[in-house]
């Protein structure tokens, strides 16, 4: 399919938002790595979180291809303000209840985006989708697991996930904060849209919260956290950046 | 002291430093074994161990221990204490009386007769065929 000047435009900024959305969420789980709670469950996060960065680095590739600059850069040399990601993936990764329950909700959406993104008239982002869909399914299959086993297991692990649930859900409605362009991407095809992808999340969540006899916030005090997309970001932001890229600043030309 | 690591049954501390209690319930994981199948038709084998708080975690946990680095179409999980193993001071029953070779696999040789017959029948060996012409 032959896109407008204007089109690409409106594709990559959808790229970008996915791109980073995995790669800080892949940075920050990373930081469990050799903390886990056993050594089995260590293994599963640490593998989850360099898929993810592994799907960042897939997505800024066709970026690169669209005239960007190179994966490392894109990943590495930009400042906070450039970034598109929601606010919810830099968050620290907490307590482990925070970063299961992050998980939880995240990989539910990443799921379906990637999903809808299977059938995009936008070839590339397609094709990715395809390809990564059994690493994606197998995120949400983990962070499913584990929600409903602590969410049943003990009155204390019960309590800590309603409450984790509680404190995470508006930051969590933040990653379907919507772009400027939604209907240009529905009207090409490229993707259905943020609002379609929440529906859907919503469904989804719901049956696991139940099975898990966990409560969903109450509608009213639901407070959607946005900004991200359009580069304006909590605190918790720059400094990841500054440690992601410590050692690539060093020499940003050298080869590894 | 008594302890689940054999090193430090093995230290010999004393009884009155511990104050820890035993573990509840809840906090105790069993052990799953791991068996690995390859090819869809093929045979499970066993590959090893996770800890977990049940079946389901376990084959989480399976997935990425020995799922991760090899082909895989599919796991089984179970219950290591559902295992029954006979005793290693049975250990005679396994063995063989010497001339009682022919009871072995590893005594039958057959290959140089294929080969004979091939010859013979002037049959080309299509797995030597393949491994030349690689």
């Amino acid at each position: 399919m032959n896109y407008s000047k204007k089109e690409i435009e409106i594709i990559k900024e959808l790229l970008f938002k996915i791109a980073d959305d995995q790669l800080i969420i892949g940075h920050r789980n990373s930081e469990w790595t050799g903390l886990g709670p056993i050594i089995e469950e260590d293994i599963a996060f640490s593998s989850i979180a360099q898929d993810k960065i592994g799907h960042a680095q897939a997505i800024y590739n066709i970026l690169h291809e669209l005239g960007e600059a190179d994966a490392d850069t894109l990943g590495f040399l930009r400042n906070a303000n450039e970034f598109r990601n929601c606010h919810f993936v830099e968050y620290p990764i907490g307590e482990y209840d925070f970063s299961l329950m992050r998980n939880f909700l995240y990989n539910n959406a990443e799921l379906i985006r990637f999903e809808m993104l299977s059938g995009s008239s936008f070839e590339p982002i397609a094709k990715l989708a395809k390809k990564i869909k059994g690493e994606i399914k197998y995120h949400v299959m983990h962070a499913d697991t584990w929600i409903k086993q602590l969410g049943k297991a003990t009155e204390e692990s019960h309590d800590r996930m309603q409450k984790t649930l509680n404190g995470s859900f508006n930051l969590a409605l933040g990653i379907f904060e919507p772009g400027e362009y939604e209907e240009a991407l529905r009207t090409t095809k490229v993707f259905n849209g943020e609002r379609v992808l929440f529906d859907s999340w919503l469904s989804s969540i719901e049956k696991i919260l139940e099975d898990s006899t966990l409560k969903l916030p109450d509608r009213s005090t639901w407070n959607q956290v946005y900004g991200g997309r359009r580069g304006a970001h909590s605190d918790y932001l720059q400094p990841l950046l500054d440690e992601m890229a410590e050692v690539f600043r060093i020499d940003p030309t050298t080869e590894w | 002291m008594k302890s689940y690591d054999p090193r430090i049954t093995r230290a010999k501390l004393p009884d009155a430093e511990d104050k820890s209690e035993p573990l509840k319930k809840m906090d105790e994981w069993e052990t799953y074994e791991v068996f690995h199948q390859k090819k869809r038709g093929e045979q499970h084998v066993h590959v090893g161990v996770v800890h977990a708080p049940n079946p389901e975690i376990a084959l989480i946990f399976a997935k990425e221990q020995y799922g991760r680095r090899r082909i895989t179409a599919n796991l089984w999980v179970v219950k290591s204490s559902c295992i029954h193993a006979t005793d290693y001071e049975d250990q005679d029953i396994f063995a063989t009386v010497p001339e009682k070779t022919y009871r072995e696999a590893s005594d039958y040789y057959v290959m140089d007769r294929i080969r004979k017959y091939q010859k013979e029948h002037s049959i080309q060996d299509r797995k030597e065929l393949r491994r030349k012409n690689k």
